[in-house]
């Protein structure tokens, strides 16, 4: 059954996207993530021009953050003015994000660009997943309790000014850290086409200590406005969202978010951070092997851009 | 991008074109079965079929080694960069390029018999046929002498351009059926871009050139496809607003459907 998707101008076939969206949908209502860092690099192995397809990604996360953030809503897991405080830094991020975007394709620099950020965060990120959950593991196994890693919270990021207090999340911090993760999500978001969920979720439990009851629901919420924000903005400076894609991937991944996070609550919360790490290093590495092993051709052409 | 001579082919649907009389006195005839190609979401390429026939006045005798077509079909003309990956601290990066000026999207080059067989290399040149011969004008961002055929960066463009379909040179694409009748079938790609195509049709007897006629044809988006270009274009924020609408819809409704609480 193939489409022909008029941003894009190629066809593709839509069981393929479909099947695409619901495979990632799993993953991501699995793990509570966007994943966009694995729908972004799949669309361009189908041939899809990276530019078009981390633009019309957007669209897709927006979408199944939306139905996540709901069903956290009725649970009341949203802490909204933490929400709100992280987006003043993420809309600025990400319309930052959105310019460098423009400015790196106009210099022919956007590939490597976002294959450099996606091997640099995916395995960084990825490592440090695995590392800390293959600690957990073996300690459950030692039969040793869960280690609560509250202590003192003395860090350097807790000693910044402009204290503002969070009553759903019981914290009390500075808001510049808020900001600046903010601004890091909205910024990596716009580039790599990724909502930033599995760098958000590890950020504000480390950094900020917000409870981990709070914290995915936040994140979803975040992700979402962002997301949001971001197709809106591609597609009025770029005009490289591609709705017809981002509808298909939409409605798969919707799907196959539900599926996915009743697979995730029966497994061990260790387990699946270790599954989800694995994958995000495997991803990082596939990145790495890309930009180092020689291509298979050393030329590249593309339609010099006109209207910028 | 997209230049849209719609009058001019209306006039043009459905009619023959003919050339204006050649010294030699052959006239060449030839008809697309198709001017207008529509792209709608079932588009997966198209092929085109281009019949001609040479007309002979009383005085013209065909050379004795028969008639030989040449087709040129050139797509819209864009600004193409290409670029050349090297290596730089253990990482490959695209650190050289070169912009091909006004370089067709699309270029098929059909003959009856190898275009070397048709005409000497020199008239081919002087003519610009065949992929070989073809003006691809750079501009560099390093300043570079205007670089011949065997230019690395060239070869490079024309290899991909071929290897996506977009670019060929088909030396059975023209078939006669009769002496002084042919046949050839346009491959189009579902790659191709939208706007005008030009067709030359070239007649030679003897190596020489005797006749040409022109056949344009166009490739434009039509219903939802038009719409939704359209709208990304020339609406990009409420375009975009209309998406994110559809993905908070889209989200809705799927925690909506599949609600158990």
């Amino acid at each position: 059954m193939e489409i022909y998707l008029p941003i894009a101008d190629l066809p593709v076939n839509v069981l393929v996207i479909l099947a695409m969206g619901l495979a990632v949908g799993f993953i991501s209502g699995m793990f509570g993530i966007g994943g966009g860092f694995l729908m972004t690099p799949l669309l361009i192995f189908l041939g899809i021009s990276p530019a078009v397809a981390v633009a019309s990604v957007t669209g897709h996360i927006a979408a199944s953050s939306m139905s996540g953030a709901i069903s956290y809503w009725r649970r009341r897991a949203i802490d909204i003015a933490l929400c709100f405080m992280l987006l003043a830094g993420g809309i600025i991020g990400t319309a930052f994000g959105v310019w460098l975007f423009t400015f790196l394709r106009g210099i022919g620099q956007l590939d490597i660009t976002i294959g450099l950020s996606y091997v640099l965060l995916l395995s960084i990120v990825g490592a440090l997943m695995v590392a800390e959950s293959v600690r957990a593991i073996i300690r459950a196994r030692q039969g040793k309790p869960i280690e609560l890693r509250r202590p003192g919270s003395h860090m350097w990021i807790h000693g910044l000014p402009f204290k503002l207090r969070f009553k759903r999340s019981r914290i009390y911090v500075s808001a510049i850290p808020v900001w600046a993760i903010g601004f890091i999500i909205g910024f990596a978001g716009a580039i790599m086409g990724i909502g930033g969920g599995f760098l958000l979720v590890p950020m504000l439990i480390y950094l900020l200590r917000v409870p981990t009851a709070t914290v995915i629901g936040t994140s979803m919420v975040l992700t979402l406005v962002t997301m949001a924000s971001a197709t809106v903005m591609h597609a009025a400076t770029n005009h490289l969202v591609d709705a017809l894609l981002a509808l298909i991937l939409m409605v798969g991944g919707v799907t196959g978010a539900q599926f996915g996070a009743r697979a995730g609550q029966k497994m061990r919360g260790e387990r699946l951070r270790l599954l989800l790490g694995l994958l995000v290093l495997a991803v990082g590495i596939r990145f790495a092997l890309n930009l180092v092993l020689a291509p298979d051709s050393l030329y590249s052409i593309r339609p010099a851009d006109t209207d910028t | 991008m997209i230049r849209l001579g719609a009058p001019a082919f209306a006039l043009m649907l459905g009619v023959l074109v003919a050339s204006p009389a050649s010294a030699a006195g052959e006239r060449l005839v030839v008809s697309l079965s198709e001017h207008r190609v529509m792209v709608t979401s079932s588009f997966v390429g198209e092929e085109l079929v281009l019949f001609g026939g040479v007309e002979q006045d009383g005085a013209s005798r065909p050379p004795r080694s028969g008639y030989d077509i040449v087709v040129t079909v050139t797509g819209p003309r864009q600004d193409t960069v290409t670029y050349r990956k090297e290596r730089m601290l253990g990482i490959w990066v695209n650190a050289d390029s070169r912009v091909f000026e006004e370089a067709p999207s699309y270029l098929a080059v059909l003959s009856n018999r190898s275009l070397d067989a048709i005409a000497s290399s020199e008239t081919l040149r002087r003519l610009q046929l065949g992929l070989d011969n073809i003006p691809l004008p750079q501009s560099a961002s390093v300043n570079i002498a205007a670089a011949g055929s065997d230019d690395p960066f060239r070869v490079a463009f024309i290899r991909i351009k071929s290897s996506r379909g977009l670019y060929r040179e088909v030396s059975n694409g023209v078939t006669f059926l009769a002496p002084g009748l042919f046949r050839a079938s346009i491959p189009l790609p579902a790659e191709v871009q939208i706007g005008a195509y030009e067709v030359d049709v070239r007649l030679f007897g003897g190596g020489a050139p005797i006749a040409r006629a022109p056949a344009p044809f166009e490739v434009y988006k039509s219903g939802f496809e038009q719409i939704v270009t359209n709208a990304a274009r020339d609406h990009g924020v409420l375009y975009g607003l209309t998406t994110a609408m559809m993905a908070l819809a889209t989200g809705w409704f799927a925690s909506v459907v599949f609600r158990r609480d």
